[in-house]
Parts: C-alpha cells; sequence; structure tokens
C-alpha cells in the first residue's frame, strides 16, 4: 500500500470507491457553492452528478460498479423522506389553514407540468418513447418509474428526466422569487415540491423552514395525484 | 411492505412520511431523538440524490440524440409549472381568507 496507484486499484475493487467519491465530490461542491454564496447555478447536486459521471467516464467504471458503493447514500433516502414528516408536524396549523388551497394548487400543477411537457416535447418533435418517459417528470422518482412503465416509457430513462426537472426546479426555486417583505412561504414551498418533488424540497429546506414543509407536503400529494391524471394527459395529448 | 400489501401506486417512503405524521399527531410532539436524525438526514437530503442522479449516463446517448429540445421541455414546463401552482394557491387562499376573515 505504499504508492498511490494501488490504493487506487484496491479502492476501485470494492464498493468503499463509490461511497468515497460521492462524499468527497459532494463535499467539494457544496463548499465551492458555498464559497460564492449558493448561487442558484452552482447547486452543489448538479456539479456533483457531473464530476463524478466525468470521473467514470474517464476511468472506465461502468454505473453499475460505482452504484456499489453509491447504494450506501441512496438508501437514506427512504428514511430522509419519512422524516420529512417533522416539518410537516411543525406546520400543522398553517397546513389545516389553508388545506384547500394546497388541494386545488397541487391539482392544477400536476396538470400544468404533465401537460406542458408532453406539448412542448411533442412540438419539438422528441421521439415518442423520450416524451413518454418525460411525462411524469414532477413526479418524485419510484412513482415516476411507475407511472412511465404504465404509459410506455423507459422507466431508467424517466428516472434520469425526474432528476434533471428536480436540479432545473431547484434553480428556479430561488431565481422565480424577488426579495419580498411578506414572503408568502406556503405558495413558494408547494409549488417547488409540485414541480420538482425530493430535490427541489432539499432545496426548499435550504431557503425556508415552512418552504421545506409545504414542499414535503407538495411531494407526496403530487405521486399520488399525478399516478392518476399523468396517463389520462397523455393519452388526451394526441393529435 | 404496506404499499405491496394495498397494492396502491404510492412508494413506501412517502407512506412512511404519512404514518410518521399521524404518529406525531397522536403524540402531540416530536420526541428528542427523532427530531435529532431526523434534522440531521434533512441537512444532507441534496447529497441523497446524487447517486441515483449519476444513472443519467446510462442514457447519455439517447438524450444527447435531442437534448436541445429536452432541455428545453424541462426547463420551460419547470417554470411553468412553478409559476401556475404557486398562483393558484396564493389566490385561493387570498379567495378562502375573505370569505371567512
Amino acid at each position: 500500500m505504499s504508492h498511490p496507484v494501488s490504493i487506487w486499484v484496491y479502492l476501485s475493487e470494492s464498493p468503499l470507491l463509490g461511497l468515497a467519491l460521492t462524499l468527497i465530490v459532494y463535499a467539494a461542491a457544496d463548499a465551492l457553492a458555498k464559497r460564492f454564496g449558493s448561487p442558484a447555478i452552482l447547486n452543489p447536486v448538479l456539479l456533483s452528478i457531473v464530476t463524478i459521471v466525468i470521473v467514470l467516464k474517464l476511468t472506465n467504471t461502468p454505473y453499475d460498479r460505482y452504484f456499489e458503493g453509491g447504494q450506501f447514500v441512496h438508501f437514506l433516502l427512504g428514511p430522509a423522506t419519512v422524516a420529512l414528516a417533522i416539518p410537516l408536524y411543525r406546520n400543522i396549523a398553517l397546513i389545516r389553514k389553508s388545506a384547500l388551497a394546497i388541494v386545488i394548487a397541487i391539482v392544477v400543477g400536476s396538470l400544468t407540468a404533465a401537460a406542458s411537457g408532453v406539448a412542448i416535447a411533442r412540438l419539438l418533435g422528441v421521439p415518442e418513447i423520450v416524451v413518454r418517459s418525460l411525462a411524469p417528470k414532477a413526479v418524485t422518482t419510484p412513482i415516476a418509474m411507475g407511472i412511465s412503465q404504465q404509459i410506455g416509457g423507459l422507466p431508467s430513462l424517466t428516472a434520469a428526466l425526474v432528476i434533471l426537472s428536480g436540479i432545473t426546479g431547484a434553480i428556479f426555486a430561488t431565481l422565480l422569487w424577488p426579495k419580498r417583505a411578506q414572503p408568502d412561504y406556503a405558495s413558494r414551498g408547494v409549488a417547488i415540491g409540485t414541480a420538482s418533488h425530493g430535490i427541489g424540497t432539499a432545496r426548499a429546506l435550504t431557503i425556508d423552514a415552512t418552504a421545506g414543509a409545504f414542499s414535503g407536503l407538495a411531494m407526496g400529494l403530487n405521486a399520488l395525484v399525478s399516478s392518476l391524471l399523468v396517463p389520462l394527459v397523455v393519452a388526451l395529448l394526441r393529435w | 411492505m404496506i404499499s405491496r400489501a394495498l397494492n396502491v401506486p404510492i412508494p413506501g417512503p412517502v407512506i412512511g412520511m404519512a404514518l410518521l405524521f399521524i404518529v406525531l399527531l397522536l403524540r402531540r410532539g416530536i420526541p428528542e431523538p427523532l427530531e435529532h436524525t431526523g434534522n440531521g438526514l434533512l441537512r444532507v437530503l441534496s447529497l441523497l440524490f446524487v447517486p441515483a442522479g449519476v444513472g443519467v449516463m446510462q442514457h447519455l446517448d439517447l438524450i444527447a440524440a435531442s437534448w436541445v429540445s429536452i432541455a428545453i421541455t424541462i426547463v420551460a414546463s419547470t417554470a411553468i409549472t412553478m409559476l401556475v401552482t404557486a398562483g393558484v394557491m396564493h389566490g385561493v387562499q387570498r379567495l378562502v381568507d375573505r370569505r371567512s376573515p
């Protein structure tokens, strides 16, 4: 173990590589973003994914090999999603007060996401299989993959497009809202969670705890609403 | 497990979130250890999406073939969805508040 190369050979044979790579690259990306005042475009998730994909391509490492280590981080997504109940509970009074508005906004938002996505993609001549994989892009990954399969898309391509939409939404989560004297964090959170699921919610949590709670709630409700509405929209928007 | 047993199209973690929420409602409070663990997880939530995101590399060729159209679709559709959702929520809430001040 005296030579640096031998360490690389050892690491690349073990699942530790994917884990170490993920943690180190994310820590560096996060530090870099903070160094420049966390501008929307320097999204740590985006930076990390791009960097890791480049590293894997350059070293000819297949994704499956990387994921042997990456799965340890990926596994925590489940418990973290469950933990979103905590900020939700803290905002229970606010949620009760706006229950009607939340439900209406999410139903309209779900329809808008699917209809605008399918319509724009078809107008631009995107191949039909990609259009169908794109339709559930605003929905949290596991459900989006289920919807994709149901409507004839490619679930694994959907997972990729969902992540890209999430990152886009996380960027818009700060870009679209000018600083106001009386910010409406409830509406903002619902909008972020409906349009960009968990990645948007992660960003919303860093903006404001209330925005994060509403975003997590919207992500969950949108998953439910969209699994009913997205197949309908795809069927109706045909010409 | 519940999601499989009930055969509903909702993933386990989202059901878990709902169950934990109900438990917290019944207990009327958040136990300290849960609060500690939960907040720790939520602080690094962004990191947890990275491994799945790297999966994009498996579809680079399919995305590359029409990447401009895909990028326009994602950017435009996400922005429209966010603005419409925020607008509807804000508008409906104002109507509700006006009717029952």
